[in-house]
């Protein structure tokens, strides 16, 4: 049993009605263990209880990191290293340096959130991705159920339950580790 | 649950359903290449390499085999920068700003819309890369890095270093924008492919699984990344008018550059858009989510931007005159009536009254009208370019050392190059990439197809 995971796979074709099953089986007291849809549905991870993703901070603090960098080359490069006198300009022309900042602070944000994405959601090019089902892909939302995380009701409980709630097939699935 | 106005035309048309999209989009990615495909395909890159002659020219003998002069420094290479980087605008204009604005039309439209910009920016950067003659040391003129002219360093005061830095930013930005979108759609070509071909795209779709966490941070990253490429979409063509606007020249010294450029290059991106979307639709058989009501919406966007250009030309000239200054008076009285008075008046043939047309609702729904006038545009804006930046240097302040530009083959080799490398550019991902974003469409499906909106109407 160690080193395999049975599953209970709700099947639906509807984004509504997912949401609404969703909180239904939530209500029932049955965990989920993950929701795979073909394309994002609104408003699912405020229904399966997600915390809001922190990557706007991450943005916002490579973003800084960014105008900073930028800043800090510019006044050490023309400034201090090499001050060259420039169509009469100051050495230090704060003006001049904000296109050139505020491209690195864009360029640094982008980079830095996407990459900070992609090391979270553990998104590589040699991962396999083990499906569930091969439907999610394409047009089939899948609701998850770890049966040894819900020791607690009954496996044939939880499938008359997703079936109530909804999905239009009910299948069981084991996964080896 | 998404509500759609009833009063909203539909986006998607023949009743499609979620697993009619994956059909209809991977069709094209999965069948052997159609002869029409090879056809265009085999055109674009025997232009690629007839065009590969001149650049090769170019960086043999030196740029000195272009038409420029000691007046005419800068002619058709610049001109040809500014086209393509305009054209590059649509693209993320489209996917980020439409994205902010939650304008579902751009669905359909954006996966190519930020492909055509990601390879017009390629074959914009292509023109100062090569007027740099060796560009192989282009990196101690580009790149901050210690250099041994004399000044150490690059110089942050320099509108054409702004530029380097914006280009490369706008470059990259997109083309990480554009990837995160492909990777679910990739994941779907995986999933439905067998050998080597689900190796490829196994390895595109980064192990994409489809879990809600990750559409919840997919979804947040978006909109972030939409909210940074906004202001870089409005910074890379202000960027690109500074290398005009604070020089000293009269005709360039103008504080209207910046939102006049940035208007004309939406204009232009949006015309090369729909160039690219009416054929593209017609050979995948793309009419179900490449709707007249897109084409509209599109051709409403030229209408604006069109008129702003207008307005920002008529604007230009009436401060020349009321500015007082006789060399700017000059310089635009020399557009309109001097040696070059047919690039001015084509300019304003194809930008100023060839959009006006649009006003007819029977003109902008026309695909043929459409194509036409979305070319016409594009040669407007190319026009536009040239008229800036020859006639204002033509003329220089000494009457001797007036001169005329005179393109040689090698110009117009170059500028073929690009087109090759643009087309065949496009025509690798029409055929290998999903051309509409799947998995966007799919969620749009329920609330925006002909059933639903006849449901809720």
């Amino acid at each position: 049993m160690s080193d395999s995971k049975d599953f209970i796979l709700g099947v639906y074709d509807d984004e509504d009605v997912l949401l609404h099953a969703v909180s239904k089986i939530r209500g029932a007291g049955i965990k989920i263990d993950e929701v795979y849809s073909p394309f994002p549905v609104h408003g699912l991870d405020d229904e399966l209880g997600y915390k809001k993703s922190r990557l706007p901070i991450a943005a916002f603090l490579f973003g800084m990191l960014g105008t900073t960098l930028a800043l800090t080359m510019q006044i050490w490069m023309l400034g201090i290293d090499w001050p060259m006198i420039i169509g009469g300009k100051n050495f230090v022309a704060i003006p001049d340096f904000v296109p050139v900042t505020f491209e690195l602070t864009v360029l640094l944000a982008a980079f830095g959130m996407v990459g900070t994405f992609l090391v979270s959601s553990d998104l590589k090019p040699w991962k396999d991705p083990k499906l569930l089902d091969i439907r999610i892909t394409d047009d089939k939302h899948i609701m998850a159920i770890d049966l040894a995380k819900n020791k607690a009701v009954d496996a044939a409980q939880i499938g008359s339950a997703l079936k109530d709630s909804g999905a239009v097939e009910v299948n069981d699935k084991k996964v080896e580790e | 649950m998404q509500v759609t106005s009833p009063v909203r035309k539909p986006l998607i048309t023949g009743g499609k359903t979620v697993h009619d999209v994956t059909e209809d989009i991977c069709r094209q990615v999965e069948a052997k290449p159609s002869k029409l495909w090879l056809m265009a395909f085999g055109v674009s890159v025997v232009t690629l390499a007839i065009g590969f002659l001149a650049v090769a020219a170019t960086l043999w003998e030196g740029i000195g085999m272009w038409g420029l002069n000691k007046t005419v420094g800068w002619a058709w290479d610049i001109t040809n920068f500014v086209w393509w980087v305009g054209i590059g605008h649509a693209g993320t204009l489209i996917s980020a700003v439409l994205l902010l604005f939650r304008q579902k039309w751009r669905m359909a439209i954006n996966r190519a819309a930020e492909a055509m910009t990601i390879f017009a920016v390629i074959c914009a950067a292509m023109f100062p890369v090569l007027h740099m003659g060796r560009p192989w040391l282009g990196a101690y003129w580009a790149l901050p890095l210690p250099n041994t002219f004399g000044s150490l360093w690059v110089n942050f005061n320099s509108p054409l270093l702004w530029d380097v830095f914006a280009i490369s930013t706008y470059f990259s930005v997109s083309l990480v924008f554009w990837y995160l979108g492909l990777v679910p759609d990739f994941a779907t070509i995986r999933d439905r492919a067998t050998g080597m071909r689900k190796t490829i795209y196994g390895a595109l779709s980064l192990g994409w699984d489809g879990a809600a966490r990750t559409w919840s941070r997919y979804e947040s990253v978006s909109l972030i990344l939409a909210g940074l490429a906004t202001p870089l979409v409005l910074s890379v063509h202000t960027i690109v008018s500074f290398d005009f606007a604070t020089s000293v020249i009269p005709g360039w010294h103008t504080t209207i550059f910046p939102p006049y450029f940035v208007a004309g290059a939406i204009f232009s991106g949006f015309a090369m858009v729909l160039t690219l979307m009416i054929v593209t639709r017609q050979v995948f058989k793309l009419q179900d989510y490449i709707t007249i009501e897109h084409i509209e919406l599109m051709n409403i966007v030229i209408i604006v931007t069109g008129s702003i250009v207008g307005i920002a030309y008529i604007t230009e000239f009436f401060i020349a005159w009321y500015s007082g200054v006789p060399a700017e008076q000059y310089a635009f009285f020399n557009r309109m009536q001097g040696p070059y008075w047919w690039a001015y008046w084509s300019m304003m043939t194809c930008n100023v009254i060839s959009p006006q047309l649009f006003w007819s609702k029977k003109i902008r729904t026309s695909i043929a009208a459409t194509f036409i006038i979305s070319i016409i545009v594009n040669i407007g804006m190319w026009f536009e370019r040239f008229v800036i930046i020859v006639t204002s240097l033509h003329r220089d302040y000494l009457p001797s050392s007036w001169a005329m530009f005179y393109p040689t083959v090698y110009d117009m080799g170059v500028y073929l190059f690009t087109f090759g490398l643009f087309f065949t550019a496009f025509f690798l991902f029409a055929k290998f990439f999903p051309v509409i974003n799947m998995a966007e469409v799919k969620s749009i499906v329920k609330s925006s197809s002909e059933n639903s909106v006849e449901k809720t109407a």
